[in-house]
């Protein structure tokens, strides 16, 4: 199979155009140093809407501990760059495989569960991250992880989120990421078709939680200074709720809702009493209205192939799909 | 020796107020195979109501423990009617994300109009404790009044689920819903008031909690939610005796675990045991196995 062929070509020229251009407006000062932190939030939400797209809307294990691999990668990042004072392409990469081998280490006993279980091993996991992190005081404990390097800058974020959308919508794609869909349609056909659950159960559940890893690196290396708690509960809904938003199953859903959230969510700054209750209000309306989410097709199933089908069509840079 | 009957005390309070809970858990999870992630939220309603209750309308302890009871069954039932009951046919994952907004809605709703203070529930039971063994070990009447309360409310749940007729359908359709309907059983009128008892559970160990540690805030449910869901597990999902069980159990290890210079990771420690149960013996200590079908 050629690599580049015309429609790759295309997609690359155009993801070096938008970054020129955007790099171009920092440098002329259009964008100021506060656009440039929603741009990076946007990035970071992206990365991680889409690593856990793919582990709840593709592969179709409900987790709700996303932000556990965030936080892994976070302080990774942050005792490496501040602590041991290595390079953020070390930093980066490491928290990447930190995460992932949490993510291995934690989905080999709990992908044995379904559905609800799941759910709650996972949100159980990540409180126990998140009371670990209280209780360690060489990363700071409850008071916090100060003085990050910031070495995180737009060519970095999108860099990695470009990295990020572009593995994972190769993967799904691929031999592999087939398996992941015919797990999520039906876990009891898949086995009986060949297909290893566990296997590829954890390799869905490590590839999240590398690029988690990623994102909460990106994170720690913007704003100095992290804590626990911004890696709770809460933080693993606002990930969970870009990606339902979007549409499971869906990669550009996933772009399209962490671009639209992270704007509603800033612009609902200075509302802050009312942000959670409207984000309880749209993850609500979208269950009964719209359970497919935004990108969704219109039948009511929310786990139809159709979903993938037209994002192929839209995206155009994998070739291969017509083997299906 | 002291050291050991304070903790059992402490333990055993603890544990009836998750036991309480567990049960809304078990039954809701027994008949549609929900996560109600906002029992919790239910709870703090409950305790909530009974704050107001007591403090701005100087009502004694028991009738607001009722009218606080009545208030949440009726939350309870609303809550079903409106976001679970359309979604009953939806896949799980849906169901469960409408859990947690509704979860949300909760907390967020009660902080916007009561404020995110934390608040002093008023001592509505008179101060009064016993002390044993030299005054080393002391039970406070509140202690009592908990374990009292508790297991009246297990008794009632107990006689309601095996002696009358509605318990007799909420049974039938625990065991399978579509058959109990074929049978000629108003599963809609069940599912209504297993949420109603439920959530009257929750009410009534909100407003115990509010009485045992006098403070309240409107995210107090999530975590005591969670954990109790955690006891409901280890009990057996979907066993009204297990979720009892699973309730004290879990109530008296968190307490051996802080009495042991483990405070911080007492919460910690539920989740492991729930991930632990779920590995080792998922069906809980007294669930019954399930086989699956295709």
């Amino acid at each position: 199979m050629k690599k580049l062929d015309k429609k790759n070509m295309f997609t690359i020229i155009g993801i070096i155009l938008f970054y020129v251009a955007i790099q171009s407006l920092f440098n002329i000062g259009i964008l100021d140093s506060y656009m440039e932190l929603n741009i990076i939030l946007i990035c970071i939400n992206i990365i991680l809407a889409v690593g856990l797209n793919l582990i709840t809307g593709f592969t179709g294990q409900f987790s709700l501990g996303h932000a556990a691999f965030m936080s892994i990668g976070a302080y990774t990042s942050a005792v490496l760059t501040a602590k041991l004072g290595q390079p953020f392409f070390v930093g980066i990469i490491l928290s990447g495989l930190v995460a992932a081998l949490a993510g291995i280490l934690i989905g080999i006993p709990t992908l044995r569960l379904k559905g609800d279980y799941l759910a709650i091993a996972t949100l159980g996991f990540g409180e126990i991250v998140k009371i670990l992190a209280l209780n360690t005081d060489y990363i700071g404990g409850a008071i916090g992880f100060n003085d990050i390097p910031q070495y995180t800058n737009w060519t970095w974020a999108f860099g990695m989120t470009v990295l990020a959308v572009l593995f994972i919508r190769n993967f799904i794609n691929s031999y592999k990421g087939r398996a992941c869909i015919a797990i999520r349609e039906d876990e009891i056909a898949a086995e009986a078709m060949g297909v290893n659950l566990t296997y590829y159960k954890v390799l869905a559940f490590a590839i999240g939680a590398f690029f988690a890893g990623i994102a909460g690196s990106l994170y720690a290396n913007y704003f100095y200074f992290i804590k626990p708690d911004t890696f709770g509960f809460m933080k693993s809904i606002d990930i969970l709720v870009i990606v339902v938003f979007g549409g499971l199953g869906s990669i550009q859903g996933s772009i399209v809702g962490a671009i639209v959230l992270s704007i509603v969510s800033t612009l609902l700054q200075s509302v802050a009493d009312l942000r959670m209750i409207i984000y309880a209000l749209v993850l609500f309306g979208i269950m009964m209205f719209r359970p497919t989410g935004l990108m969704g097709k219109q039948e009511f199933k929310g786990f139809k192939f159709k979903t993938i089908k037209k994002e192929v069509k839209a995206g155009d840079s994998i070739k291969g799909y017509e083997s299906i | 020796m002291e050291q050991v009957f304070q903790q059992l005390i402490n333990g055993i309070s603890l544990g009836g107020i998750y036991a309480l809970m567990a049960l809304g858990y078990t039954m809701v999870y027994g008949i549609i195979n929900l996560i109600n992630f906002a029992h919790g939220d239910i709870y703090m309603v409950g305790a909530y109501v009974g704050f107001a209750l007591t403090t701005f309308f100087n009502i004694g302890f028991l009738p607001a423990l009722l009218i606080s009871m009545a208030v949440t069954s009726l939350l309870g039932i609303i809550i079903e009617k409106i976001a679970y009951k359309p979604l009953r046919k939806s896949p799980r994952i849906t169901a469960l994300i409408t859990a947690i907004s509704i979860s949300l809605l909760l907390q967020y709703t009660m902080m916007y109009f009561v404020g995110p203070q934390t608040r002093t529930f008023p001592e509505v039971l008179e101060s009064k404790s016993l002390r044993f063994l030299n005054g080393n070990v002391i039970l406070d009447i509140k202690n009592v009044y908990i374990l009292a309360i508790t297991l009246i409310l297990m008794v009632a749940l107990q006689f309601i689920v095996k002696k009358t007729k509605m318990g007799k359908a909420m049974r039938a359709s625990s065991f399978d819903l579509e058959a109990a309907e074929l049978m000629g059983v108003n599963v809609n009128k069940v599912i209504s008031f297993t949420f109603a008892m439920g959530s009257a559970l929750a009410g009534a160990a909100g407003v115990l909690v509010g009485i045992y540690y006098n403070t309240i805030n409107p995210l107090m449910g999530s975590l005591p939610g969670l954990k109790a869901f955690v006891a409901a597990v280890l009990g057996g999902i979907g066993a009204i005796p297990g979720a009892v069980l699973g309730g004290f159990s879990l109530g008296l290890i968190e307490t051996i675990v802080s009495a042991n210079g483990g405070s911080v990771f007492k919460d910690a420690v539920a989740f492991l045991i729930l991930i632990l149960v779920l590995l080792i013996k998922p069906n809980g200590l007294l669930g019954k196995t399930v086989k699956e079908k295709v």
